[in-house]
């Protein structure tokens, strides 16, 4: 008689280290409104991740060379606490902190109506309290939160979710064990109701399968986070 | 199709309804699909489907009155803050007409002045006028910023709302198209003012407002009163105390 072992390597049964299934979400919320001096603000957590995010704007654009006669410029600054992470980092921008600023400001530009405040400027600032894997995409999407409470006139809110591989497996929302010793990452942000890709990255390998499904599993965690972002303005605003 | 009631609050991209209602202001049309571009509450009028947002920056827009501070002299030109992405340009000749004078005798940096937009170009530089009824400078008084949407909210149905703080605190009252409102009067009273007009500004978007603003008018104006009468009587009290000591 022959004995099968599969080792939990059906699809469906796989069991994350920290317990999640292959498509589940780590928990996430969101509060919109959070700063007082800011024009707009947005508080998130996801997971390990705890972010906030602050926006100016549409302002004067003072730097006159990088101004555009004919719409705004949204400028992004995303920088991490020294605290954030477990051995202090070095505080002040770095290669990877720059990267992500031009990013971010790129994921979330599209979804705004950039050509009615030419020659001004919108600023996202988002800052990195603690990081847990996934901070990119828990700033965009916090970002965009604070950009609406702001009162800025946008297409849609843009949100964004990681995918990747990790231990073989195809899986939703990489932590930061699953992104450091994982085969692959695939953060991507997204408009759910057009559902335009803003920014789309990816390191590590994926087979060209394992790729249109990570990318799927992505697009299907954006849509439910979508949800809890709505849900964050309607209660700061709601009765 | 409709997919969302009057007053209903919306969220960026969110599917308002179809194309056969027109796209009014707050929203786009795309796709034969309506959709909100604000955080905001629907206004339903016939066909037209707008979104009142609930946050916003002042837009000038030609024929606005405005209230500005100065923050910039030149050449010939003042420059002020109108609370908005744009900063506005007094040009001399609106001041002095054909006179050549010195720009720092008439105004100077932090005068605050009640202006009319008379242009805006396609860059959104904006001119600035000082002719017309009531357009001048300022004096004393203080200033009270608040979102430019709220402001048809603060100012009432043909002034209800902004007579009766007026009636109320005995202080004068002068709101620009830019959010920005001076108020001048007793100390206490303008204190009073500037709490009426935040709490507008945070309920602006319920019902029933003029009511509550009335009761907390009718509450501040006439408990500030009785407090001071109060303080007077314990001063009183505390002198009665002094001579029986003597």
């Amino acid at each position: 008689m022959i004995i099968i072992i599969t080792l939990g390597k059906k699809e469906g049964s796989v069991k994350r280290a920290d317990g999640r299934a292959f498509d589940e979400l780590r928990p996430i919320k969101i509060e919109a409104g959070v700063l007082e001096r800011a024009d707009g603000s947005a508080y998130l957590e996801f997971g390990g991740n705890k972010v906030l995010v602050a926006v100016y704007g549409p302002r004067e654009f003072h730097i006159r060379r990088f101004q555009k006669p004919d719409q705004a410029v949204v400028r992004c600054r995303y920088n991490m606490a020294p605290f954030s992470v477990d051995d202090r980092k070095r505080p002040g921008p770095d290669r990877r902190s720059v990267e992500i600023s031009k990013i971010t400001s790129e994921a979330l530009a599209p979804a705004v109506f950039l050509e009615k405040y030419p020659r001004s400027t919108i600023d996202v600032f988002i800052e990195v309290l603690e990081a847990e894997g996934g901070t990119r995409c828990a700033g965009i999407t916090a970002a965009s939160v604070a950009m609406a409470d702001a009162g800025i006139p946008m297409r849609d809110m843009v949100v964004a979710c990681a995918a990747g591989k990790a231990d073989d497996n195809v899986v939703l929302d990489l932590s930061e064990k699953e992104d450091k010793e994982g085969q692959a990452d695939l953060p991507v942000a997204v408009m759910p109701r057009t559902g335009e890709i803003t920014l789309i990255q990816m390191d590590g390998n994926l087979s060209s399968e394992e790729f249109e499904k990570a990318l799927d599993l992505a697009l299907e965690g954006c849509k439910k986070i979508s949800e809890i972002q709505k849900d964050a303005l309607k209660t700061r605003y709601g009765e | 199709m409709i997919t969302v009631k009057d007053k209903d609050l919306v969220v960026p991209g969110e599917v308002l309804a179809d194309e056969e209602y027109n796209s009014g202001r707050g929203t786009f049309r795309e796709e034969n699909k309506i959709c909100s571009s604000v955080v905001g509450l629907v206004a339903l009028r016939n066909k037209k489907i707008s979104v009142i947002p609930l946050q916003s920056k002042y837009i000038p827009k030609r024929g606005d009155v405005v209230i500005g501070e100065i923050t910039d002299i030149r050449f010939s030109m003042w420059g002020l803050d109108i609370n908005s992405p744009y900063s506005g340009l007094l040009p001399a000749s609106e001041v002095f007409g054909k006179e050549k004078r010195e720009l720092e005798r008439a105004f100077v940096i932090g005068d605050v002045l009640f202006l009319r937009v008379i242009d805006v170009d396609e860059v959104k530089k904006v001119k600035l006028g000082l002719k017309g009824r009531g357009l001048g400078k300022f004096r004393g008084g203080i200033l009270i910023n608040i979102t430019p949407t709220k402001v048809p909210r603060l100012i009432g149905k043909k002034g209800s709302m902004i007579n009766m703080i007026k009636d109320q605190t005995k202080c004068e009252i002068v709101v620009g198209q830019n959010g920005v409102v001076w108020v001048k009067g007793q100390p206490e009273m303008e204190r009073v003012t500037e709490k009426v007009i935040k709490m507008i500004e945070e309920q602006a978007h319920t019902s029933g407002l003029t009511d509550r603003v009335r009761d907390m008018l009718m509450e501040l104006v006439n408990g500030n009163s009785d407090n001071q009468k109060e303080d007077e009587d314990n001063l009183n009290e505390n002198k009665d105390i002094k001579t029986s000591i003597d």
